[in-house]
C-alpha cells in the first residue's frame, strides 16, 4: 500500500492513539469541576496548552482548542466580522482559499451583508502583497489568507503581507496554516498574525482536533454560546483526550518533519523533474516557494477520477484536487484561479507526501503512473 | 559559521570593587543553574567579563534563558577567532553576512584589550569595514545609527566578534544581598514584590497561609505555581505553607469585627517573623502598596507592623496598581494570579474593616486570647516545600502522555 494523500489526512501516530486512550481512561474528569478529579484534568489540559504554545512560539492564553480547521476558520472569520461589523463590512481574501474559508466568506456576503474582495493569484498560484494592499478600503476589517495552498502547495507571502499590514493596525489578519504547520515554518508574531488556524489530523494527530491561535486582545465573537471554557471563545466541555493527543502529535511531527524535511524536498524535486520529462503531463506546482510535501500535475485529456481509481487498483492512493471538494466536482478551483485551461483544471492529480515516504516509493509510483497513462490513452484513442 | 561564544557584561556589580569576587562567583553559580539543561556549555568568569562557550548548544535558546538572570547588564553572541588581522576580517564578514538584509547599514567598533596588537583601533575599523563593504551588496556604512554594530574585541589569546546584542535583566545576582521572607497570598502584588526583591540580589523564602476548607487545593496550587514561576528568575525557593484555619476561626470568634483584618495581618506577620528566625533571614518582603486597600493605609501598616522590629521591605510601595499589573504581565505571573480562587484574606474579610485601626486597641482585644500558643502550633505544623518541585508521579504520568 502506498498512501500519497497526506494533505487530505495523515495516519495518526500510534503514540497519539495510545495517549488518547489513556487520557480517556485515567483523566476523565471535567476540567471545570472543583474537586481533585477535575483539578487533575485541568492541570493536564494546561500542560497540553503550554506545549502547543511553546511549539507555535506563542503564549498559552492565546491557544484555543477547537474541533479542527473548519471550526477554526469559521470562528476566526465570522468572529471578527461580527465583532467589528460596526466598524466596517469589508473583508479581503484570495481566490484560492479552502472551502471552509471561501464558503464562510460567501455566507457573510449573502446572509449578513458583508462585501468581500477576492484577490486573484498569478499563474503560479501566488498572491501579491501589492494586490492585497490595493484591495484595502476605508472599511476593511479583516484579511484572511492561507499559508500553503492545499491543492498546489504554493506558499503565500504571509510574513510580507503581515509587515505591510503594520501600516493598517486596525485590520485583523487571519492565516489558514492548516497545510503549512510542521512543514513550512511560520513565525506567528513576526508575521504580525492575529488569528491562525491549524488542524490535528494533518500532522498525524486525530480528526476532530484543532487549534485556533487568537492573539491577545483580538476582537472575536464566539460562534457558540455556553460556558466560559477556552477563554470564553469556545464553550463546551473540553475534549481533553483530543487536546492532549493534538499536543503530542504536534510535538512528534515537528521533530519528524524537521529531521526529514530535506529528504522530502528532494523527493518532491525528483518527482517534479520526472513528471516534467513524461509526455503529456503538466506540472502545476510552482518550482519555487512551494511546500515540500505537495505535488500537483495534470494529464490533459484524462479525467482525474479515472486515473485516481486506476492507481488505486495498484494500491496507490492519491487525490483529485482537495478531498473536501473532490466529491462535488473534480475541476480544480485553484488551477482555474491560476488561469489554467479547463482541460488542465479537470485533470489535476495531487500527490502529498509524509515523512514516511521514500524515494523508492515515488519511483514505483512513477512507473505505475506511466503505464496507467499509456493504457488509458490507448483506450481513449488519444 | 556558527556563533560559538556568549560574552556577558556585568551589571552594577562592576562598581563593587571589594566584593567583586563574591558577586562574580554568585553570578556564575546562578547562570550555571539557569542553564543547567544545556549540558555542553563551558563557563569562564573573569573579573570584568564572563564567557560561555556554546559547544554546539543552540545560541537563541541559551540567550532566552540568560535574559532572565539578574546581575547581567547585557550580553552578545560572539564568534571567536585568532588575533590576526586576516582571520578577524574574514570572521567579521561572515558574522555580518549571516545577519544583514538589503538596505541595512553597519559600522565597526574595534577595541584592543591587547595594546601590542600591530593595528590601532582606528586602523582596525578601517580595515574590517573596507573588507565588509567590498564583499557585500546593498549594505552601507552609517557610523551614527547603524542597524548592525560589528564590535571587535582584540585580546591577547583570541579576538571576539559580536553583532548581536541582548539586554540583560539588570540588578544584582540573587543571593548577593542576603535572604528575606516573602509573604505571598496568590494575588497580583506579592509575586511582583518577590521578583523585584530578587532583582536587588535577595534570596527569598515564601510564606503562604492556607485555611482549608475555606480555601481549596486550587488556591494552594496557585501559590505553588506562582512561586515556581519566580524560581525561573532566581533559582530554588522554599515555600512555607502555614495552616491558618484555627487562628482565623479564633480571630473571627474573639475579635471585634472591624478589627479582624488588622489582627489577622498581625498574626501572619508574627508567624512569618518566627519562620524568619528559623531560616536566618534578615527581612520580610510584602506586596503592599500604599493606600490600595484598608490594610494598606499608613495607620493600618503602623498597627500591623507594631508586632515586630524586623525590617519590612515593600518594593511596591510607590507603584500604582496598573504599573504593578504591567510588571506582573511581563514576568508572567499575572495569568496565574488572576485565577479566580478564594484566598484566606478574601474569605473572612469584614464588611467594614477599620481603615484607621489603633495598635493599642487591637492589642487589648488580642490579649484576651492565647494567640502565643496558636502561633507556636502553626509554626510547628508548617509544611515547607522546595520549588520547583520534583515532578510528582502523577505529573510525570501526564508528561508522558504529552
Amino acid at each position: 500500500m502506498l498512501y500519497l494523500d497526506n494533505s487530505a489526512t495523515t495516519k495518526p501516530y500510534s503514540e497519539v492513539i495510545e495517549t488518547f486512550k489513556q487520557v480517556s481512561e485515567k483523566f476523565f474528569g471535567n476540567p471545570s469541576s472543583i474537586h481533585q478529579i477535575g483539578v487533575q484534568a485541568e492541570q493536564l489540559l494546561t500542560k497540553a496548552r503550554n506545549q502547543v504554545a511553546s511549539i507555535l512560539g506563542v503564549k498559552s492564553e492565546e491557544v484555543v482548542f477547537t474541533s479542527g480547521a473548519t471550526e477554526g476558520n469559521n470562528t476566526a472569520i465570522k468572529g471578527v466580522a461580527f465583532a467589528l461589523r460596526e466598524k466596517g463590512k469589508h473583508i479581503i481574501t484570495t481566490t484560492i482559499e479552502h472551502p471552509s474559508v471561501s464558503e464562510t466568506m460567501k455566507q457573510l456576503e449573502e446572509q449578513f451583508g458583508f462585501s468581500v474582495t477576492y484577490v486573484p493569484v498569478d499563474e503560479n498560484g501566488f498572491v501579491s502583497v501589492n494586490d492585497i494592499e490595493n484591495a484595502i478600503k476605508e472599511d476593511t476589517i479583516l484579511i484572511s489568507i492561507m499559508h500553503v495552498n492545499n491543492e498546489v502547495g504554493a506558499i503565500q507571502p504571509i510574513e510580507e503581507i503581515g509587515q505591510m499590514l503594520k501600516k493598517y493596525p486596525n485590520i485583523i489578519y487571519h492565516v489558514d496554516h492548516v497545510q503549512g504547520v510542521c512543514k513550512v515554518p511560520l513565525n506567528i508574531y513576526s508575521s504580525n498574525i492575529d488569528l491562525c488556524t491549524i488542524s490535528g489530523h494533518k500532522f498525524h494527530a486525530l480528526n476532530g482536533t484543532g487549534v485556533l491561535f487568537v492573539r491577545e486582545k483580538t476582537p472575536l465573537v464566539p460562534l457558540l454560546s455556553g460556558g466560559s471554557q477556552e477563554n470564553e471563545l469556545r464553550p463546551g466541555t473540553e475534549s481533553l483526550a483530543g487536546a492532549v493527543a493534538l499536543a503530542k502529535g504536534l510535538r512528534i511531527a515537528t521533530k519528524d518533519y524537521q529531521e526529514h524535511i530535506k529528504r522530502i524536498n528532494q523527493i518532491k524535486e525528483f518527482l517534479i523533474n520526472e513528471l516534467n520529462n513524461l509526455d503529456g503531463i503538466i506540472v502545476n506546482t510552482p518550482n519555487k516557494h512551494s511546500a515540500p510535501h505537495i505535488v500537483n500535475f495534470s494529464v490533459p485529456g484524462i479525467k482525474a477520477e479515472v486515473l485516481v481509481h486506476m492507481l488505486e487498483e495498484e494500491e496507490i492512493y492519491v487525490s483529485t484536487t482537495s478531498a473536501c471538494s473532490s466529491r462535488k466536482k473534480s475541476t480544480s478551483k485553484t488551477l482555474l484561479a491560476m488561469g489554467r485551461p479547463k482541460q488542465v483544471a479537470e485533470s489535476a492529480i495531487r500527490v502529498s507526501l509524509s515523512y514516511e515516504n521514500e524515494l523508492d516509493d515515488i519511483k514505483y509510483f512513477l512507473s505505475v503512473l506511466e503505464k496507467s497513462i499509456i493504457k488509458l490513452k490507448k483506450v481513449m484513442g488519444l | 559559521m556558527q556563533y560559538d561564544h556568549i560574552l556577558i557584561r556585568y551589571g552594577e556589580l562592576s562598581l563593587k570593587g571589594r566584593n567583586r569576587k563574591q558577586f562574580v562567583d554568585q553570578l556564575k553559580r546562578n547562570v550555571k543553574q539557569m542553564l543547567q539543561d544545556f549540558k555542553n556549555l563551558e563557563y569562564r568568569a573573569h573579573h570584568d567579563r564572563f564567557f560561555i562557550k556554546l559547544n554546539g548548544e543552540n545560541e537563541m535558546e541559551v540567550a532566552k534563558k540568560l535574559q532572565l538572570v539578574f546581575g547581567i547588564q547585557s550580553f552578545s553572541l560572539a564568534l571567536k577567532t585568532k588575533s590576526e588581522i586576516e582571520a578577524i576580517k574574514e570572521t567579521a564578514l561572515e558574522a555580518v553576512k549571516q545577519l544583514y538584509k538589503d538596505g541595512d547599514t553597519f559600522k565597526v567598533s574595534a577595541k584592543r584589550a591587547d595594546k601590542t596588537f600591530p593595528l590601532t583601533s582606528d586602523q582596525l575599523n578601517y580595515e574590517i569595514g573596507r573588507h565588509i563593504l567590498i564583499n557585500t551588496e546593498n549594505l552601507t556604512v552609517n557610523v551614527h545609527e547603524p542597524t548592525i554594530n560589528v564590535r571587535v574585541e582584540v585580546r591577547k589569546n583570541a579576538t571576539y566578534i559580536m553583532c548581536k546584542d541582548f539586554k540583560g535583566a539588570g540588578g544584582l545576582p540573587v543571593g548577593s544581598s542576603g535572604k528575606a521572607m516573602l509573604m505571598i497570598s496568590g494575588g497580583i502584588d506579592s509575586p511582583v514584590a518577590g521578583y523585584l526583591s530578587m532583582k536587588r540580589g535577595l534570596k527569598i523564602e515564601a510564606v503562604h497561609f492556607f485555611s482549608p476548607p475555606y480555601t481549596n487545593e486550587r488556591a494552594k496550587q496557585k501559590v505553588i505555581d506562582l512561586v515556581s514561576k519566580l524560581t525561573e528568575y532566581g533559582g530554588k525557593i522554599t515555600l512555607h505553607i502555614v495552616p491558618f484555619t484555627k487562628i482565623q476561626e479564633t480571630i473571627q470568634k474573639n475579635i471585634l469585627e472591624n478589627y479582624t483584618m488588622t489582627s489577622t495581618r498581625r498574626m501572619m506577620l508574627r508567624i512569618t517573623d518566627e519562620l524568619r528566625k528559623k531560616s536566618n533571614s534578615l527581612a520580610i518582603v510584602t506586596g503592599e502598596s500604599l493606600g490600595q486597600v484598608a490594610s494598606q493605609t499608613l495607620e493600618s501598616m503602623f498597627a500591623i507592623n507594631e508586632v515586630t522590629s524586623t525590617p519590612i521591605l515593600r518594593p511596591l510601595v510607590s507603584m500604582d496598581k496598573n504599573e504593578i499589573i504591567d510588571r506582573a504581565k511581563q514576568i508572567d505571573t499575572f495569568e496565574i494570579s488572576n485565577r479566580p480562587y478564594e484566598d484566606c484574606c478574601t474569605i473572612f474579610t469584614p464588611t467594614m474593616p477599620k481603615t484607621k485601626p489603633k495598635a493599642e486597641k487591637v492589642k487589648k482585644y488580642e490579649s484576651n486570647v492565647d494567640f502565643e500558643s496558636l502561633i507556636k502550633e502553626a509554626v510547628e505544623s508548617t509544611i515547607s516545600i522546595t520549588l520547583p518541585e520534583k515532578k510528582s508521579s502523577l505529573e510525570q504520568e501526564m508528561d508522558e502522555l504529552l
